[in-house]
């Protein structure tokens, strides 16, 4: 067959397109596999190591990469080398070591070698020595220690949860009352209201500082009770360190667990990734603030997007009539996708930041100025700024819409004595609903994934409450936020701890995924079953 | 096919005859059928779509109570535009002119203080593809009540079901009218349009080709349908299909390049027509 012949049969043409998509999937499956084997070994209990050096020396740790030494590192030696996790941050200053393997001399797998992960300071890898209990000593030695250790610490748990939560829900929100009674006086005190007021105020302060005193006084009491039991470890090198069992998060034993409980462990540690809140600036820990704010703001970005792009598609598209005016608002609306985002942060810090929320807290919050409420970056207006972003997206898929609703319903409906408005209302909108929801989808997965605007508009390395909250009014649109793009930004590049934070990056960026597709996925959902009502039946 | 015929003839003749109005005096008096008085009368319309191209010239007719008045012609000849110049739908298209009068009713429809709504709420209209709107059956009958202001759910089920029994498909849907309507057959869906512009209460229903997208049996079940409906309603119908006119109607008009070309009694035009354009159309020699 000749190459003419070849080329007009077509196949090269079948052959090119399928290519294309063959190579789209590989890369969008690559990308996927990359994160996810990166960031899901990284929650399981791997074993411990027990490895003695050449120059006389023991390290403990878990491996956690392998590599051969490259060769630009000069005269060095040749071969592999394997990465360790040896933790102890505060004996050694460091968590992982780089340990050639041609130095290993004995490699073993002692079952009582014991990983502590802590609130603080990180993982601890060593051995028990003993637990007291205050000055009385309850066990000693690795095999009775870790009886005791497990034995004691759901208890102990307990309590420093009950601390933690008493501080971050009680004592928050006596400090929130706190402050609303403290802006109230400010308040009285700016219009000069009367006295009466006034003390009536400082009453409930006063009442409220008395609560705030005894519940910090039955925290104190917790947490000193919470610290009686002690855990004194022990290093690979022989290094004692005293450990209050109230800082340890998880503790295992991994050379001496069976798979399944492994895997337990696996569950509850991703739930605890998901769940709580970070640790030891957000390397450690779990991201659910990031979550939340990441979730929130895309909501609230849809709510604010969609009446507005489909309001302006109904004009350019029903109502403008087609002329050089609506033809360069059209090309002015679509060139709006193509501006680079961090421009709309820059807009939003500019208008929605300082005019919209300066002008606000003129009005409204006079007596708590120079203190910004409104007039600082929130998540009100990241969500605004998003929605700015991402409304050329809804407006276009709008108007497509619209114009596919058939002329035969309009006129079907105009000819029944209905109003255009009352046609546009009851037949051409719902006609044109899963077309404004393909726009949705587009801008929540272009506006999730946004990180560039937010940064300036209102997302925080660390939030110290969740912009949805239980203290009235309960949603707080003027609270900064985190996000999970930040988060992946702000631990993997301005982390203290570059090397243990590589896993969070990497699940912090596979949940980013997950979230972007479930919230697509429920929207394309919704989409599909207007859809089948719209087109309803058989035919 | 005609059409492409239609358009070249269209301006042959214009350019041959560039002042319509030598046919047709304005003074001329509209051929009235029967001594039934008329409904709706049209005198002297014109209209064109913008620029010079005239859709419609000069055209003067009575269209009389209870009656079924049909427009036959060739493709392009106007029949259309002159029905949807008569509930004023023509209004949507852009640069649309209209001269003449058409009086519904002792008023001029294009009086400037007409509320056009309200027009059209007493012409109805049922459209050469059926229109039915992707919602169900029932929702599709009660669009125009509830249009209407009408939110009583007892007076709504008592229009949609006198409805459909008027369009003579009650019986098919009675039992799934919460389903679509895009769920019914051609035939059904086309009836269901009647039953919707029926629920309106109108006065006229003017239908453009309703059958010509239909089976043999589905036309002639609307067929039966429009000699059950002429007892209640004047009907103004549009068709290509000459039998149908013949069958269903009691007047036919003949339109030839936007001209009324003869009208009457349906059984003089097709038996003994005036025109020679006319004969030669129904006896298929053009068209």
């Amino acid at each position: 067959m000749s190459l003419r012949a070849i080329v007009k049969s077509g196949d090269p043409w079948i052959w090119l397109t399928g290519g294309a998509v063959a190579t789209s999937l590989l890369m969008i499956g690559g990308l996927l596999l990359l994160v996810a084997t990166k960031s899901l070994g990284f929650f399981w209990p791997a074993d411990v190591v027990e490895l003695k050096l050449e120059d006389g020396t023991v390290v403990l740790g878990q491996v956690r990469n392998h590599e051969t030494i490259p060769e630009s590192s000069g005269s060095g030696p040749k071969g592999d080398r394997v990465q360790l996790q040896v933790g102890n941050r505060d004996l050694y200053g460091a968590d992982f070591r780089w340990i050639d393997e041609s130095d290993v001399v004995t490699s073993s797998l002692r079952a009582e070698a014991v990983v502590l992960e802590r609130r603080e300071w990180g993982n601890f890898y060593g051995f028990v020595k003993q637990i007291r209990s205050g000055e009385k000593v309850i066990a000693s030695g690795p095999q009775a220690g870790w009886e005791a250790l497990s034995e004691r610490l759901p208890a102990a748990q307990r309590l420093a949860a009950k601390v933690r939560e008493l501080e971050t829900s009680d004592l928050a929100a006596i400090n929130y009352d706190l402050e609303s009674e403290r802006l109230e006086r400010l308040r009285a005190r700016h219009s000069g209201g009367p006295t009466g007021a006034m003390r009536a105020i400082e009453e409930r302060e006063a009442e409220l500082q008395q609560r705030y005193t005894e519940l910090r006084g039955s925290i104190e009491k917790l947490s000193l009770e919470s610290e009686v039991d002690r855990l004194i470890m022990v290093d690979a090198g022989g290094s004692e360190k005293e450990i209050g069992l109230s800082q340890i998060v998880h503790a295992y034993q991994p050379n001496a667990m069976s798979t399944i409980s492994k895997a337990r462990l696996y569950l509850a540690k991703v739930w605890e990734f998901v769940s709580s809140d970070p640790r030891e600036s957000n390397t450690e820990g779990g991201i659910f603030p990031a979550i939340f704010g990441t979730v929130m703001m895309v909501i609230l970005m849809s709510i604010a997007v969609v009446p507005f792009g489909v309001l302006a598609a109904l004009y350019l598209r029903e109502y403008a009539r087609d002329g050089i005016m609506v033809r360069i608002v059209r090309i002015a609306v679509n060139n709006l996708a193509g501006v680079p985002s961090i421009v709309f942060g820059v807009f939003g810090l500019g208008f929605f930041v300082y005019f919209v929320g300066g002008s606000i807290d003129a009005l409204f919050f006079p007596e708590r100025l120079p203190t910004p409420t409104f007039g600082t970056g929130g998540i009100l207006w990241a969500a605004l700024t998003l929605a700015l972003l991402t409304v050329p997206v809804v407006v276009v898929a709008t108007e497509e819409a619209l114009a596919a609703v058939p002329k035969e319903h309009r006129e079907g409906s105009l000819a029944l004595g209905a109003t255009k408005f009352e046609t546009i209302w009851r037949v051409v909108l719902p006609s044109a609903l899963p077309g404004v929801l393909t726009g949705l989808i587009l801008a929540m997965a272009r506006g999730a994934g946004e990180v560039a605007p937010l940064m300036i508009t209102g997302v925080v390395k660390l939030a110290p409450s969740l912009p949805f909250d239980g203290n009235w009014p309960f949603l707080h649109l003027d609270r900064k936020f985190m996000h999970l793009g930040f988060h992946i930004y702000d631990v993997g590049f301005q982390s203290p701890n570059v090397e243990a934070a590589k896993p969070m990056v990497y699940a912090t960026a596979l949940l980013l995924v997950l979230i972007i597709v479930s919230l697509n996925l429920s929207a394309i959902l919704l989409r599909n079953r207007l859809r089948r009502r719209l087109s309803g039946g058989t035919f | 096919m005609a059409s492409p015929d239609g358009d070249i003839g269209l301006t042959i003749q214009s350019k041959r005859m560039p002042k319509p109005a030598l046919v047709a005096s304005s003074s001329a008096p509209a051929v009235t059928a029967e001594t039934v008085p008329p409904v709706l009368t049209v005198r002297n319309l014109s209209m064109s779509y913008g620029g010079e191209l005239m859709a419609l010239r000069e055209i003067s007719l009575d269209i009389s109570k209870n009656q079924v008045t049909a427009f036959i012609g060739p493709s392009g000849c106007g029949k259309s535009t002159l029905l949807r110049c008569l509930n004023r739908l023509n209004d949507l298209v852009d640069g649309a002119r209209v001269e003449g009068r058409v009086t519904f009713d002792g008023r001029d429809i294009y009086d400037p203080a007409v509320d056009v709504t309200e027009l059209r709420k007493r012409i109805g209209m049922v459209f050469q593809k059926s229109n039915p709107f992707p919602k169900s059956i029932y929702e599709n009958v009660a669009y125009g009540p509830r249009i209407a202001g009408i939110r009583d759910r007892r007076r709504l089920d008592g229009i949609v079901e006198r409805s459909l029994q008027q369009a003579a498909l009650w019986d098919e849907v009675a039992d799934r009218l919460q389903q679509s309507a895009l769920g019914l057959s051609g035939g059904q869906q086309q009836r269901l349009c009647i039953a919707r512009a029926l629920a309106v209460e109108p006065e006229v229903i003017l239908m453009d080709e309703p059958c010509s997208a239909l089976d043999p049996i589905a036309t002639a079940k609307i067929e039966a349908l429009i000699h059950e409906l002429k007892k209640s309603y004047t009907i103004v119908i549009v068709t290509h299909n000459m039998q149908q006119a013949a069958r269903v109607s009691d007047c036919t008009a003949f339109l030839y390049l936007g001209r009324l070309i003869e009208f009457g009694t349906t059984e003089k035009l097709f038996t003994t027509p005036s025109k020679k354009e006319t004969e030669d159309y129904i006896t298929g020699r053009f068209g």
